[in-house]
This record gives C-alpha cells, sequence and structure tokens, in this order.
C-alpha cells in the first residue's frame, strides 16, 4: 500500500510540518511550545531522511540510522532545554519569552 | 685538541666569575666578591704568562718565523655551507702580547680597586663588571674571525657602559655612559657594514684566511671601484671607522673625555690600557690586508691618528681636570700608534711601523694605567679631580709621586724608560714614510712632555692648599700595583720587540736610529724644561701666555667646540629638521589612522547594538528570514 503513495505527498507532509514548526517557534511565546516546535521541526526532516532512502536506495538503510540519531539527539536536547527551562521558571516565575530579554548589550 | 687548549680558559675563568659574583651579589659581605675577582684574573694572569713563555720562548724553533695556531675552534652558526660563523681562540703573536698586556693591567686594577673602592656600595656588582670587561676584552683578542670579534666588540661595549655608569644616581656619569655607549655603537655600524663587504667579497670571516699574504682571500680581492677607490678599500675604512669609534680618534673622539665621570681604577683599565687600544688591535690584526690591499685606507689611518694625536695634545695642555688631561694624552699616544700603523708597510724591515706601533701599545698600557692609578691615588688623597686643588703633595705622598714622575718621564720619551724606545720606533717609521706625518709626531713628543709636567708640577709642586684633611698615602694595596707598573714602565722598553711582534711573524734587526733619537729626547728635556719654568713655582707665567694666545687658549680650553657642534647638529639640524618632521608623522598620520579606524568601529557598532536585543524569537526571525533569503538568491540569481 505504501508503494503507491507517491514521493510527493510525503515531502508535502514534511515541508508542512516543517513551517509549522517555525512559525510556532516564531510566535509562541511559552517556551513549551516553543520546545515543541523544534521537535516537529526534527520530525519533519526524519520523515525526508527515511522517504528519500525508501525511494533513492531501497535497499540500504543509511537514511533510518540517521533518523535514529535525529530522535536520540533530541531526545538529550529536550532533557536539557526542560532543565533549563526548570531553573529560568526558578529565578523568574514564568517561561514567558517576552519577560527573558537579560542578554542583550 | 692541541698543546694550546688550555687557553680556552683565560676569558672564561673571569667569564665565570662574573656570572657567579654577579648572581651572589647581595650575599657577598666585605670585599668577598672583590678577593674572588682578583683570585680568578690572578689565574688568567698566570695562564697568560704561561702561554707568553710557552709561545715565545719553548715552543719557538730558532731561525723560524711565529706562525698562528688555532688553538680552538667550534662552529656556532652554521647557516649555509658557505656561510658559518664560529668560535675559537686564535694564538699568535699580537694575541698572546694583548693577552699579557690586558691580564697585567686588569689584575693591577683589580688589587688596587681593593682600596681604592673601599666601601663602595655594590663593590661586588663592580667586581662583577669588571670581569665582565675582562672576560669581553680576552674574547675579543683571541677571535679566530671578524664575527667573533665583532660580538666581543660589542660586550666590551656594554661592559664599559656599564662601568663608566657605575655611579648611576649620578646625572653626569650616566649621560656619560650613554654618550659612549651611543658613540661607540654609531662607530660600530661602520664596522658592521665592513665585515659585510670585506666578507661578501672574500668569502671568508676568518683571520687566518684572510691576512694569509699569499692566501686565495687576499688574490680574490679587488673587485669593481666606487668613487675611485676599491671596494676592499672602502669596507677596510669602515672597519676603521669601528675601530676609531672604540679608540677615540677624532672625531669619534667625544666620550673619552666624559668617560672619565666612571671610578679612576676603571678609567685605567678601559680607557687607557685596553679597551682604547682596540682600534688599534683591529686595524694590526687586519694589516696584511690594508698593506696588500688597501694603501688608502692605511693613509686614511696615518692621517686620522697623526691629526688626533696633535688636536688632542694641544686640548691637553690646557685642561685642569687631572683625568681629563690624561684621557687627551691617552687619545694623542693611540693617535701615535695609528700613525704608525698607516704608515707601515708589510714584511720585514719595512713593518718597522707595525712593530713600533705594538711596542707603543705595550709600553702605553703599562705607563698610562700607572699615570691613571696614581691619579687615583692623589684625588683618594684629596677628593677632587680639579688640579687647582692640589699641589705640594710630594711630601705627602711620596710613592705616588715617584711612580708618577717616572711614567711622566716614560711617556715624556726620555730614556732608558720604555716609551723612549718604542716612540723612537714610531718617530723612526714616520720618518722613512713621510716627512710632514713625522713633523706633526716630532712636535707632539715635545707637547706631551710639555703637558704631563705641567700636570705633574701642579700635582705634587707649589705650596700647599687647604686640604680638609691632611692628605695621606694610599693603603699599601693601592701602591703596590703603582710600584709593579712603575717597574713594568722602566724594564719593558728592553724587550726585543722586533723578534716577537712584527707582521710576518719573522725576526728583523732593529737598532736605535740615533739621528731621530737625540732630537726627540732634546723635543721632550725642552717640553720639561718649559714646564719646569712655568709650573714649577707658581708664578705669573703661565696666565701671560695664556692670556697672548687667548683666543686659541679658550678655544682649545673648549675642546675645540667639537662637543657644541655635535650638539648643534643632533639638536637643532637632526631634531628640528628631520625627527620633529618624523614625529609629527608619526603622531598625526600613523596614530591618526589607526585612531580613525577605531573610532569608526566604535561608532557604528554603537549605532547597530540596538540590534541585540536579548529576545530570542526576533534573533530566530532574522535567522530564518537569512536563510530563505539566500536559498532565494541561490535558486533565482545565481
Amino acid at each position: 500500500m505504501i508503494d503507491n503513495i507517491p514521493l510527493n505527498a510525503f515531502l508535502v507532509i514534511s515541508t508542512l510540518m516543517f513551517f509549522i514548526g517555525i512559525y510556532g517557534f516564531l510566535t509562541r511565546r511559552n517556551l513549551i511550545t516553543m520546545l515543541m516546535s523544534i521537535e516537529l521541526i526534527l520530525n519533519s526532516v526524519n520523515i525526508n531522511f527515511v522517504v528519500f532512502n525508501k525511494f533513492l536506495y531501497p535497499n540500504q538503510l543509511h537514511g533510518h540510522f540517521f533518523s535514529l540519531i535525529v530522535i536520540a539527539v533530541a531526545a538529550s536536547e529536550a532533557a536539557v532545554a526542560i532543565a533549563i527551562i526548570i531553573n529560568i521558571y526558578r529565578n523568574f516565575k514564568s517561561i514567558d519569552v517576552e519577560n527573558l530579554d537579560q542578554m542583550k548589550f | 685538541m692541541n698543546s694550546y687548549a688550555y687557553t680556552l680558559l683565560i676569558p672564561l675563568i673571569p667569564f665565570f666569575v662574573f656570572v657567579s659574583v654577579g648572581m651572589a651579589e647581595d650575599k657577598l659581605k666585605g670585599k668577598l666578591g672583590g678577593l674572588i675577582g682578583t683570585a680568578g684574573l690572578g689565574i688568567a694572569t698566570f695562564l697568560s704568562y704561561f702561554t707568553a713563555f710557552k709561545y715565545f720562548i719553548s715552543d719557538h724553533v730558532a731561525g723560524t718565523g711565529y706562525t698562528s695556531v688555532k688553538a680552538f675552534e667550534i662552529t656556532w652558526l652554521h647557516l649555509t655551507d658557505k656561510l658559518t660563523i664560529n668560535l675559537g681562540v686564535l694564538i699568535d703573536p699580537i694575541s698572546v702580547m694583548m693577552l699579557v698586556v690586558i691580564t697585567t693591567v686588569s689584575f693591577m686594577v683589580h688589587i688596587y680597586s681593593l682600596g681604592y673602592m673601599e666601601g663602595e656600595r655594590g663593590f661586588a656588582r663592580f667586581y662583577a663588571f669588571l670581569s665582565l670587561f675582562s672576560f669581553s676584552m680576552l674574547g675579543l683578542v683571541l677571535a679566530t674571525n671578524l664575527f667573533q670579534m665583532y660580538i666581543f666588540w660589542e660586550l666590551v661595549g656594554v661592559s664599559s657602559f656599564l662601568l663608566i655608569g657605575y655611579y648611576y644616581e649620578k646625572p653626569s656619569a650616566f649621560s656619560a655612559a650613554k654618550k659612549a655607549f651611543i658613540v661607540t655603537r654609531f662607530a660600530d655600524l661602520g664596522f658592521l657594514i665592513g665585515i659585510l663587504i670585506l666578507s661578501f667579497n672574500t668569502g671568508t670571516f676568518d683571520f687566518k684566511e684572510l691576512t694569509n699574504p699569499h692566501g686565495i682571500a687576499i688574490a680574490s680581492m679587488g673587485g669593481a671601484a666606487f668613487m675611485g677607490l676599491s671596494v676592499i678599500t672602502w669596507a677596510l675604512i669602515f672597519i676603521f671607522i669601528g675601530g676609531a669609534g672604540k679608540s677615540a680618534m677624532f672625531p669619534l673622539h667625544i666620550w673619552l673625555p666624559d668617560a672619565m665621570e666612571g671610578p679612576t681604577p676603571v678609567s685605567a683599565l678601559i680607557h687607557a690600557a685596553t679597551m682604547v687600544v682596540a682600534g688599534v688591535y683591529l686595524v694590526a690584526r687586519l694589516f696584511p690586508v690594508y698593506s696588500q690591499t688597501g694603501p688608502a685606507a692605511l693613509q686614511v689611518v696615518a692621517w686620522v691618528g697623526a691629526f688626533t694625536s696633535l688636536f688632542a695634545a694641544v686640548i691637553a695642555t690646557t685642561q685642569t681636570d687631572i683625568k681629563r688631561v690624561l684621557a687627551f694624552s691617552t687619545m694623542s699616544q693611540i693617535g701615535y700608534m695609528m700613525l704608525s700603523l698607516g704608515v707601515s708597510k708589510y714584511g720585514g724591515e719595512d713593518g718597522l711601523g707595525f712593530m713600533a706601533s705594538n711596542f707603543h701599545l705595550f709600553t702605553h698600557a703599562m705607563f698610562k694605567a700607572l699615570l691613571f692609578l696614581g691619579a687615583g691615588a692623589v684625588i683618594h688623597a684629596v677628593h677632587s679631580n680639579d688640579m687647582n686643588d692640589m699641589g705640594g703633595l710630594r711630601k705627602y705622598l711620596p710613592i705616588t709621586h715617584i711612580t708618577f714622575l717616572i711614567a711622566c718621564l716614560t711617556i715624556a720619551g726620555i730614556p732608558p724608560f720604555s716609551g723612549f724606545f718604542s716612540k723612537d720606533e714610531i718617530l723612526s717609521a714616520a720618518f722613512e714614510s713621510n716627512k710632514i706625518l713625522f713633523g706633526i709626531e716630532y712636535f707632539v713628543a715635545g707637547l706631551t712632555a710639555f703637558y704631563m709636567f705641567r700636570l705633574y708640577y701642579n700635582i705634587f709642586w707649589g705650596h700647599d692648599r687647604h686640604y680638609h684633611h691632611t692628605p695621606h698615602e694610599a693603603p699599601l694595596v693601592m701602591t703596590v700595583p703603582l710600584m709593579i707598573l712603575a717597574f713594568g714602565s722602566i724594564f719593558s722598553g728592553f724587550l726585543p720587540f722586533h723578534n716577537l711582534v712584527t707582521s710576518d711573524g719573522l725576526a728583523f734587526e732593529s737598532h736605535i736610529d740615533w739621528m731621530i733619537a737625540i732630537p726627540s729626547i732634546l723635543v721632550g728635556v725642552l717640553g720639561i724644561a718649559v714646564a719646569t719654568i712655568m709650573y714649577k713655582k707658581e708664578n705669573a707665567l703661565p696666565d701671560k701666555v695664556a692670556a697672548s694666545f687667548s683666543f686659541f687658549y679658550r678655544w682649545a680650553f673648549k675642546k675645540f667646540y667639537v662637543d657644541e657642534f655635535y650638539m648643534f647638529v643632533t639638536k637643532k639640524i637632526i631634531f628640528n629638521y628631520i625627527s620633529r618632521p618624523v614625529a609629527w608623522f608619526d603622531r598625526h598620520i600613523v596614530d591618526g589612522t589607526m585612531n580613525g579606524i577605531a573610532n569608526l568601529i566604535v561608532f557604528v557598532s554603537f549605532n547597530i547594538k540596538g540590534l541585540q536585543s536579548g529576545r530570542v524569537q526576533q534573533y530566530a526571525f532574522v535567522f530564518v528570514g537569512g536563510v530563505v533569503a539566500m536559498v532565494l538568491i541561490f535558486v533565482y540569481v545565481l
């Protein structure tokens, strides 16, 4: 069944996810939501890896391994990011990025 | 390894003394530093005498000439296969003679300073510097090649700087030290240029190759001509400029009188007997090159020497600072040595001037060190340098008086003292070569006798001045060196120099030419007689004579305004017309460009700093926008 779905369909989905992620990252004020947007961006990339592997080199697995690495990195990144967010919350009693503009000249 | 390898120790012992005494300066109580220095130099002196004995007597096969021996040599810098710089020890007649001169005078000065410098602050420092100087000077005379000589030449300059500026709290002392260093350094620039031209044209630094009269190095010289003189002649003239700077030849002599600000033993060691004859040694060392390829350069040497000896002798008759009189007398005597080298030819009896120059160097070292140390004893007794503060001292300082008188008779050329023999040889050499030069030197010989006895009578005769306390004879540690040097002044004239130190290493027959000797004795006696009439009993005669020559006297008293001329050239011309515009350019154009760039960057960053808002989403937006823009450019434009 999956063989009948054209390549473009996957790419459309992945592109949509990517830009939704960008949009969310730029517009959301909540740090957690921004983190979730980053996850969307990463997953859209994962889809691209798997799909291109399937369509271009069906007998090899390199693309799959890349997606696995990305997932692992994303997991550790989420752990670090959440630790940072918790510390920010402790200091500012808020996780709204609007309040976090101390890092300037 | 050969049987002279131990000579390496002669310069190295003072070096180790310098390092150890210099490092432990604070910890050496009392005279310990001085005793270590004196002991080290004593060993070096012993080794030098042993070397002289071995080289001139025990190793010498009768009837053959003296050859030069490389006792030791290592390659210090290997730049290319053709260009290597070596360090080593060269033993030949002049270097062995210089070893004896340097270590003798230095050893005497070391002993003398134990008394003279007693209780001075930095006593150990003084001895450390003396050892450094001895090391440099010994390294200089033992150098196997021009480059090594240049290195030690500069080291000698540095140690001279340190010793002149020993009383560094005194403004006059450190400005004298600076003056000496700058003037000699300026002259060394000429030396360096000369070395480069000479070794570029001959392909070697090595003295043995350079000065072999039948070798390839001399044959290959010639080269292109520049302004009517060959390149080699120019190189030799440049090298002589270096020598003239160290030897205080006109017009590079201005540092020597000021250098008298240093302690008196230093003046005796550096500015009378050793460092100032380095220029003579340099020309003597390269003498085969001078005589075979650069007769024009030798003419320059002769005339500069003759002029300086006259010039300095005239100034010496008017000065009242006793050390300055001796300084000008040193210049005058070194002028003799230079002249003597300049009129000499290579080989056999034609090389009389070469022998006479080295002979005079040897005797001069003895009697001039004696004069300076005697002057030091006088200064020690009356605490003044000015002869107007002295008089009648012969009663109080009997030993100093007798030794000083011996030295004065020696320098005046009265037989049988050594100065008579060496000066006679110089006058004979000049007479055979050029009658005008002979005439100048003959006149200077009389002048020398006159100003030395003027000095002598002013110090030791006449009536007593008001002394703060009764002058007393110096301690034994100071008078013994005086006696030893007086012994050297009397008897060194009997050394058979014409058998030992000659231009080609071969002995030749030399005898006193009474046709020249008798007039030269007469002119010396005349000078002494005039001085006796004018200065033995105080009378109005000196003032009358000075008044009748008033214009000339004032010029000579002001040292012919050479210092003022230099100040005019440097301050008025160089500072005003070169340094000031250059400084203006540096401050306004060079610095202005740099400040302008910095100000521009400050201005721009001040204006764009608002872009760093601290808002992470704004950064991300700019970043994404940038990526999109780049994608668009890559896709549609490129």
